[in-house]
């Protein structure tokens, strides 16, 4: 009876989190376009869209993996989370997580971008191969800087558990990890402007790259369980750099304010600086958010 | 596999002359692993030979509703054939905004559901055409820019220019001039759309119904034929 | 300018010289001529761009022109070189050896007019008329007007005005 409800409860958030994610889109999408003097997208075009993509009447497969691509890429999506705890303080709004969670979700991150690099990878456009080793390889590159900042939080609060390193924070803004780690929290930052996919780390999913990088060949519904994918995992990633670095949230409209606000800072980036070719973003990513990583970690140890 | 079976089957392998082809897509020989010789007919091997079927709508409510998302969201391909293709890019700038109609352009044919027949067609742009429309997914929508797509505009009598598109591919929405302003093909859209929800916009059917008839027009052009007979 | 017209005329018989403006010259020369010609000009004259080459249908006369027109960064002058033969030969030496990129124009040459440069590279690769089997569409004993019709499906109920009379009769109907 415990689980049923649990389950019901994981469900009701997972809803909760795909709206909201569609919702905040086209909000983004709506101040992109009033910064550009246009008026810009319904609110509600995301919905029309994946409507539209779930109502195309044929599609056309290449094989077993170009299916499950698609189906990997949601699972990493949903896979995250099922691990995160979205409210603190709230047994029901935790979803599964347990003490090792960080370490998983870190893992989920990945995994839909592997699924994707093996759907692509059978698809029949020609260049999807380049498209998607460079879109890893500046993925990995992206993964780093957070990695440290993980490890350098997990010495810090001696912990691997989210709901944890959330109740440490608890009781003011001195004690969020923004100001008590302040290094670990600006590597953490800048990937997160990698895994946001806006400029200036766009570029693999730009759509003048060759042409618009892996999901060229996806179509109808496969595009359509991309689409839901990418609004869960923005919202849920948010929400994994609020819990981590922001002091979490006590209830569901700071939660919605507050993985806004940190989307919103990817937005803000991505609206002020122009792209990175992949050769340039790796080395970058590789230098400074490294070296901040490192030190975050190092000033812990000493 | 009966002979006779066998025998019809190589008639209905698709006749290509092969000195239009590019050499990768002519009849070869290629050694395998353990030394064996296969031998390869790429048209027939490397791409679907199976015919296009038609997608049936669905009935009711559903389908109204499915039409009224798709009039909503029309995702143009971003293939600009003739001069009309420099009226495009003005739609998405402030001062037209196509973006609030809920017209995006896509990059590649399988994720668009428009495509824009941006003026005067060539007959090497045709062929180009062609392979892009029939790798777009059904329900597909055509919209015909300026007097040369209706009946060939100032080039009428040109050597290379097509006169009718209807006779190539099915068209849905005309708009005439020469050029069209942004305006007009904004009024386009909102024609398009009308057409949709009234469900009268099923050209990508009507295509495969009457694909003969269309592939004898093409074949009657297009000379060096060098792909497949359905391009999926 | 004119000294250097002088020497050609002295040394490789220029004939029938048109100077246009003052900065371009237009003059003939054999067919057999021109290679030499044109060399020179580009190793001794300075005249080191090719902009152009182009071709003419006379039909009455019954021979093809072909015009090389070359340039003088240096000086920015122009010179313009015209050499004349039969329609029923129609070959020239090519000078992608000179210029790369007049193999580009000799290619689409060859196959608007189907006058051949031997060695060009890709010269009888198709360029913009993939599988043409019709005479080349730009020599003037080709119908136009009438391929497009057997071809093309013409729409019944085009009108077509000659625009002189057209607007004379618009503008001013009751003359």
């Amino acid at each position: 009876m415990e689980l049923v409800k649990k389950i019901g409860f994981v469900l009701l958030g997972l809803f909760i989190i795909l709206n909201w994610g569609l919702i905040m889109s086209g909000i983004i999408r709506k101040i992109i376009a009033r910064l550009g003097m246009r008026r810009g997208i319904k609110v509600f075009q995301p919905y029309i869209n994946l409507i539209k993509n779930y109502s195309i009447r044929s599609q056309i497969s290449h094989g077993v993996m170009f299916y499950l691509g698609p189906v990997f890429r949601l699972s990493g999506g949903i896979g995250i989370f099922l691990f995160m705890p979205l409210i603190h303080g709230s047994e029901l709004w935790s979803n599964f997580s347990f003490t090792g969670d960080l370490i998983l979700i870190a893992y989920f991150a990945f995994f839909g971008m592997l699924g994707m690099a093996l759907g692509a990878g059978e698809g029949g456009h020609p260049y999807s191969a380049i498209g998607i080793s460079r879109g890893l390889a500046q993925f990995t590159a992206i993964e780093l800087p957070l990695t440290l900042a993980i490890i350098s939080i997990a010495i810090q609060y001696n912990t691997l558990s989210i709901s944890e390193i959330v109740a440490a924070q608890q009781g003011g803004i001195q004690n969020w990890t923004l100001v008590t780690n302040p290094f670990a929290t600006v590597a953490a930052m800048i990937s997160f402007l990698g895994a946001m996919g806006h400029s200036p780390f766009s570029v693999v999913m730009a759509p003048q790259e060759i042409p618009i990088g892996p999901p060229t060949e996806y179509h109808g519904t496969f595009l359509g369980i991309l689409q839901t994918n990418r609004a869960i995992l923005h919202v849920i990633e948010a929400v994994l750099y609020m819990n981590l670095f922001f002091g979490g949230a006590t209830n569901w409209g700071i939660l919605i304010l507050k993985s806004f606000l940190v989307y919103f800072w990817s937005v803000f980036v991505g609206m002020v600086f122009p792209r990175f070719r992949v050769d340039q973003s790796i080395p970058w990513l590789l230098k400074l958010p490294v070296l901040i990583g490192i030190i975050a970690i190092a000033l812990l140890i000493i | 596999m009966s002979l006779s079976n066998k025998n019809e089957q190589e008639k209905n392998i698709r006749v290509t002359e092969d000195k239009f082809l590019a050499p990768e897509n002519r009849k070869h020989t290629v050694i395998g692993p353990g030394g064996e010789e296969i031998f390869v007919d790429p048209l027939n091997d490397y791409f679907c030979t199976e015919k296009p079927k038609v997608e049936k709508p669905y009935k009711g409510i559903l389908e109204k509703f499915y039409n009224w998302a798709r009039a909503e969201s029309l995702w143009v391909l971003g293939y600009g054939t003739g001069c009309g293709s420099i009226e495009l890019p003005p739609l998405f700038s402030p001062r037209f905004d196509a973006y609030r109609f809920g017209v995006a352009m896509r990059p590649t044919p399988r994720q668009s559901g428009v495509f824009i027949i941006s003026g005067y067609l060539a007959v090497k742009t045709l062929k180009r055409v062609i392979r892009s429309y029939e790798q777009m997914q059904n329900p597909k929508y055509v919209i015909a820019l300026g007097s040369c797509t209706i009946n060939g505009g100032m080039y009428w009598d040109s050597y290379n220019t097509i006169n009718r598109l209807d006779h190539y591919i099915p068209v849905d929405v005309y708009i005439a001039g020469c050029m069209p302003r942004p305006e007009a093909i904004l009024s386009g859209f909102n024609r398009l759309k009308e057409k949709i929800k009234e469900g009268r916009a099923e050209g990508a059917n009507e295509y495969i119904e009457k694909l003969e008839w269309y592939k004898a027009n093409q074949k009657k052009i297009i000379k060096d034929w060098n792909m497949p007979d359905y391009n999926w | 300018m004119s000294e250097l017209l002088k020497q050609l005329k002295d040394q490789y018989k220029i004939f029938d010289i048109t100077e246009v403006k003052s900065f371009q010259t237009f003059f003939s020369v054999d067919t057999a001529k021109l290679l030499p010609l044109v060399t020179s000009l580009k190793e001794n004259s300075g005249y080191t761009v090719l902009v152009f080459i182009t071709a003419v249908d006379w039909l009455e006369e019954d021979k093809f022109q072909l015009t090389y027109i070359v340039n003088n960064p240096e000086e920015k002058v122009d010179l313009g070189i015209r050499v004349f033969f039969k329609r029923d030969e129609p070959t020239m030496e090519s000078i992608h050896h000179l210029w790369v990129h007049a193999a580009t124009f000799q290619r689409e040459i060859k196959e608007m007019y189907g006058i051949d440069f031997p060695g060009s590279p890709r010269v009888d690769e198709p360029f913009l008329l993939e599988g043409w089997d019709d005479i080349p569409p730009m020599r003037r004993d080709f119908d136009t007007k009438k391929y497009s019709e057997e071809t093309f499906f013409p729409r019944e109920g085009r009108e077509s005005n000659d625009p002189a009379t057209f607007m004379k009769l618009k503008l001013y109907p009751d003359e």
